[in-house]
């Protein structure tokens, strides 16, 4: 991409770029893709990704290798997706730099080494134009691999925000376009007057997908309706829930998305300059929001007079610098001006008075990806997915105890049991199913007796959980509630931003007590101590990191009692977690001897000779799970 | 003019009031900590928490940040701040219990019991020293710093600024550093010095009767029985009562 | 008192707007790998902000540290997906390793140990980071082979 960028300033030229992307889509050639957002890299996509250009380059094979984003099966990354042409899409899980080698050897001598392979697509559906890229024939089949569409992971998903994630480059504007990006701008800046946008968008039923669920054709229209200027677009994408990167994943795999929809929202609210706020944990994520808003400006797409059209709007990129309460409205904006992330009251909402005290709409990476589908396909298709007043689709991560960790993107109204069991692929390992947590620090846990539930704002809401910004992170009986709890509360009271006197006090010592409990010095009054406190802070902490962070806690005490209570009344964890409350030990009945644990051992607490029976002196064992990790035999038991 | 109703009362005040500076211009009592005329709304100590709105709708919010709207209803005295302001002042007198003015605050509201382990800090974060340095001193020499349960107030580095002045300002306006009647070393947590007694009339209704300090008037009252909700008024009526019984009158 | 540095050439005219703060003392940090008192009173000065308030900014973020890091930074990935896969004992290993009784900076300043939260892996957990390297399915097994990787030179990647 060395070509200095187009400028597309009208339908034809976004026709030109849709053809050069369609080329590059579907090009004469095989094509390779790798997974590269930042799963795929931490699996060693990178690695792969260079040893099949070098392997292909060797070759001389006219191969056309590209990187792409999230493909949407992180339980099998480093994934390779190949096509030859005219044939379908096969993808290719958990590759390393040998199997890439013999992949690319193979496929010369037309050998698609099935063995390695995970599924096959025979094209992607485009929501925002309601056609497909078509690989294939829809009948193709290849012997051995199942079809997507076929698999319980794949078949309810809807990809919306998604739609292009895993599909093309990233990098590459052109692809973007052939996927008909920058469509609904254009339609929006050349055909529909601010007013419109907004009731399509009201009509559509989105609700904020950062967490809160807020009405975001409600929103909009209240900034559109301030008369104070310059009004601002803020895009949080300060995904700050551990266990959640849906926004990581669009952040990386199709960085345009954002912008279009973020653009799409300026006009029609009226404001000049958008910041999108990246958290800095997100390095790869940032890269590529920078690129891409250097694309979109060389082409026109992004800055003064778009299309034409009068209209101008300008996007920088700020990064955070490592503070959860930055996700919270406010606490965002104070931080964008260069203050600590303290937040404020709300009233004022920050669509009255924001950054630099003027009109400033907030919201999530999320809800802006869904901006373009909704004004090309229409607010009232939109609303005819998803359930209630839970209307769409949401992205969620699937992640913990379950056979297939991945990113999903699924209709509202789904239920906490499809997603586990048929999406998710159940427990692991013939465990059982305990707890699901959604929400992050600000949810709940729900056990096993409201997997029935359906995903909508309000039902987790009423069993004590939130839908969040969509981490969903599966428990087995391997997990301590008492400990996820404390754990929970650790990060709060570490996270708070420590002004009120709620917040910052009433969560320490929460922890506390619920850390003593762990240790096995807790005491009867100490659960209703806990719920006193965790009322306290949920009722008068400022904002919303304090009032939600009682959640995890309260809802552990509701649904997992006893568990609490074995605790505190025996002195015992159930689920063999806590510390002081275990010990480990030597089944002499299947200890073979061999000594493994013995070597991984950095306490010398274990004893034995060489095939006789070894023990561990209690008085030693700091219970660090290396020799559990190491035994063969499973002869290490946790008691 | 912004109007609300503060208490079932309507009251029309100046715009840019808060919901405390209305409270307390109609003399209703409301607690505070790191409130101060002289400087700006904070909001930290969350001690000045009403119930702003209709149930169930309704919230817990800190009344000196809260601008007075019009419409805005607000209740300062309900079973739900009452119960907010007694666990947090337990939080309180958990934290700092050798301060006399959190120890007459506890007292006033009737915080029978603490079951939190005493710490002994001498700071509970309101900022008013900070606040005061930097908007009525310009110096700015103290500030906070770290987040979370690891906040708090210092001179960065060192522990002399150059920048303060030594006025004597923050140590003057500070709310906890008066010593409790006990001495610095006292031996229970919670003092038990001053008469309390918590409002009777929260068992039987949403809402306090009044707002006598320390509520003592219904444990005395006698035959005088509560009118029933707050709708009524804010008004004692005298029952007949139901059946003849045998000397029950005062 | 401290020693003063310099840093017009991170500051460039970026004192002009105060909410410029935060980029320039990521700069710093980038640099120095730490925020040197000296570096925090130039900014100060600069930035005509008092310099108390400076320093609520630094020791606020998580991203900003008063002591040098080492040369290499651990980040162990202590999310909730990668709590419950054992997170916390990767960490716990990883300090043992390194002989380090809590997080921090080792004495012959090789490593930082810190843990992080999340760092958006979480079907990979547990996760660490080391530098601009991100290893996931971590057993406690693998850590010392991880951390005797990085004292080697780190190989190039695209």
């Amino acid at each position: 991409m060395s070509a200095p960028q187009t400028r597309i300033a009208n339908l034809t030229d976004l026709l030109h770029a849709a053809a050069r992307g369609r080329k590059t889509l579907l090009p004469n050639h095989p094509k390779i893709l790798v997974g590269m957002a930042s799963c795929g890299l931490a699996a060693g996509a990178d690695e792969v990704y260079q040893a099949i250009r070098e392997e292909t380059s060797r070759l001389q094979l006219p191969y056309v290798v590209a990187p792409t984003g999230c493909i949407g099966w992180c339980s099998q990354e480093p994934l390779v997706d190949v096509r030859l042409p005219h044939k379908p899409r096969v993808t290719y899980g958990r590759m390393d730099v040998p199997k890439a080698r013999e992949l690319v050897r193979g496929l010369c001598d037309g050998d698609l080494k099935t063995q390695w392979a995970i599924g096959l697509l025979t094209g992607h559906d485009n929501p925002v134009t309601r056609t497909r890229i078509r690989y294939s024939q829809p009948s193709a089949r290849v012997d051995g691999v199942p079809r997507y569409e076929d698999l319980e992971l794949f078949r309810r998903q809807i990809r919306l925000v998604t739609r292009n994630c895993g599909v093309i480059d990233p990098a590459d504007l052109d692809e973007y376009i052939a996927r008909a990006g920058y469509l609904a701008l254009h339609w929006a800046l050349t055909g529909m007057r601010p007013e419109e946008i907004i009731n399509e968008v009201t009509r559509s039923g989105l609700r904020g997908r950062g967490g809160a669920g807020f009405p975001t054709g409600k929103k909009w229209e209240v900034m559109r309706r301030q008369p104070a200027k310059p009004k601002y677009i803020v895009c949080n994408a300060d995904e700050g829930d551990p266990g959640a990167y849906m926004d990581r994943a669009v952040l990386e795999g199709d960085p345009h998305s954002v912008l279009e929809g973020m653009t799409i929202g300026a006009y029609a609210m009226g404001a000049s300059d958008g910041v999108i706020y990246v958290r800095e944990e997100y390095p790869l994520a940032v890269k590529r929001m920078l690129e891409a808003i250097a694309q979109a400006e060389a082409a026109g797409l992004l800055g003064d007079n778009l299309f034409h059209s009068g209209f101008s709007f300008h996007i920088r990129v700020v990064k955070g610098a490592g503070a959860f309460v930055c996700g919270e409205e406010t606490a965002l904006i104070t931080s964008v001006e260069g203050r600590v992330g303290e937040p404020r009251q709300r009233p004022p909402y920050p669509a009255q008075r924001g950054l630099g005290g003027k009109p400033t709409c907030i919201n999530n990476v999320e809800t802006w990806a869904n901006i373009p589908v909704i004004l090309m396909r229409g607010g009232d298709w939109y609303a005819h997915l998803g359930t209630g007043d839970s209307r769409g689709t949401k992205v969620f991560c699937l992640v913990g105890a379950v056979k297939n960790p991945t990113l999903i993107e699924v209709p509202m109204g789904i239920t906490l049991r499809q997603i586990v069991y048929d999406i998710g692929g159940g427990i692991p390992q013939g465990r059982k199913f305990k707890a699901i947590q959604t929400g992050g620090p600000s949810g709940g846990c729900l056990p096993e007796s409201l997997l029935d539930l359906e995903v909508d704002y309000e039902s987790l809401t009423q069993a004590g959980a939130i839908m969040g910004s969509g981490g969903m992170i599966v428990m087995d009986s391997s997990t301590c509630m008492v400990d996820l709890a404390r754990y929970f509360l650790t990060f709060l009271a570490d996270e708070s931003c420590g002004k009120c006197f709620s917040c910052r006090k009433g969560l320490q010592r929460m922890r506390q007590i619920v850390t003593r409990i762990t240790e096995g010095l807790g005491s009867e009054g100490d659960l209703e101590l806990i719920e006193d406190l965790g009322w306290m802070v949920r009722e008068t902490s400022l904002c919303g990191l304090g009032q939600t962070a009682p959640n995890p806690v309260l809802s552990t005490l509701r649904y997992f009692r006893d568990e609490y209570l074995a605790h505190v009344r025996e002195k015992r964890c159930p689920a063999k977690v806590c510390k002081e409350l275990i010990t480990y030990r030597i089944e002499p009945t299947l200890c073979d001897g061999c000594g493994a644990c013995v070597r991984v051992c950095t306490s010398q607490a274990i004893l034995g000779e060489k095939k006789k029976v070894h023990t561990i002196d209690n008085a030693k064992c700091i219970k660090c799970g290396s020799c559990l990790e190491v035994c063969q035999p499973q002869a290490v038991l946790v008691e | 003019m912004p109007r609300l109703t503060i208490n079932g009362i309507r009251v029309e005040v100046e715009r840019g009031t808060t919901v405390l500076e209305a409270a307390r211009f109609l003399g209703i009592p409301i607690p505070t900590l790191c409130h101060d005329e002289g400087l700006a709304p904070y909001g930290a100590c969350r001690l000045c928490v009403v119930e702003v709105g209709t149930p169930p709708r309704s919230k817990l919010q800190s009344a000196c940040t809260v601008p007075a709207e019009d419409g805005l209803v607000v209740e300062t005295h309900s079973a739900r701040v009452d119960r907010a302001r007694r666990l947090l002042l337990e939080l309180y007198v958990a934290t700092c219990p050798q301060s006399k003015r959190l120890q007459d605050l506890a007292s006033r509201y009737g915080v029978r019991r603490v079951r939190l382990e005493p710490e002994f800090e001498s700071c509970i974060q309101c900022g008013k020293c900070v606040r005061l340095c930097a908007e009525q001193m310009q110096a700015g020499a103290i500030d906070f710093a770290f987040r979370g349960w690891r906040r708090k107030v210092m001179s960065p580095f060192h522990p002399h600024s150059e920048l303060c002045r030594q006025c004597g300002a923050c140590l003057y306006i500070c709310p906890v550093v008066e010593l409790r009647c006990q001495g610095a070393r006292p031996e229970t947590t919670l003092c038990s010095g001053c008469i309390n007694f918590s409002p009777a009339c929260l068992e039987h209704h949403d809402h306090a009767m009044c707002f006598l300090e320390p509520c003592a008037a219904c444990e005395l009252a006698g035959p005088l029985r509560l009118a029933g909700p707050l709708r009524k008024g804010l008004v004692w009526e005298k029952e007949e009562p139901e059946e003849k019984g045998e000397g029950e009158l005062l | 008192m401290s020693e003063s540095v310099d840093i017009d050439a991170i500051l460039g005219t970026r004192w002009e707007r105060a909410e410029n703060l935060i980029p320039v003392l990521q700069d710093i940090q980038s640099q120095f790998h730490y925020l040197p008192e000296g570096a925090l009173r130039a900014v100060s000065r600069c930035f005509q902000i008092p310099f108390p308030r400076v320093f609520h900014v630094a020791t606020f973020y998580n991203c900003f540290s008063l002591e040098p890091r080492g040369r290499h930074h651990v980040q162990v990935c202590l999310g909730t997906a990668c709590h419950v896969r054992g997170g916390q004992r990767v960490l716990d290993k990883v300090l043992r390793e390194l002989s380090l009784p809590a997080s921090g900076t080792t004495s012959d300043f090789e490593f930082t140990v810190e843990p992080v939260r999340c760092l958006g892996c979480c079907a990979l957990a547990p996760v660490m980071r080391v530098d601009q390297r991100t290893y996931g399915h971590l057993q406690q097994s693998r850590v010392p082979r991880v951390l005797k990787g990085c004292r080697q030179p780190i190989m190039a990647t695209a």
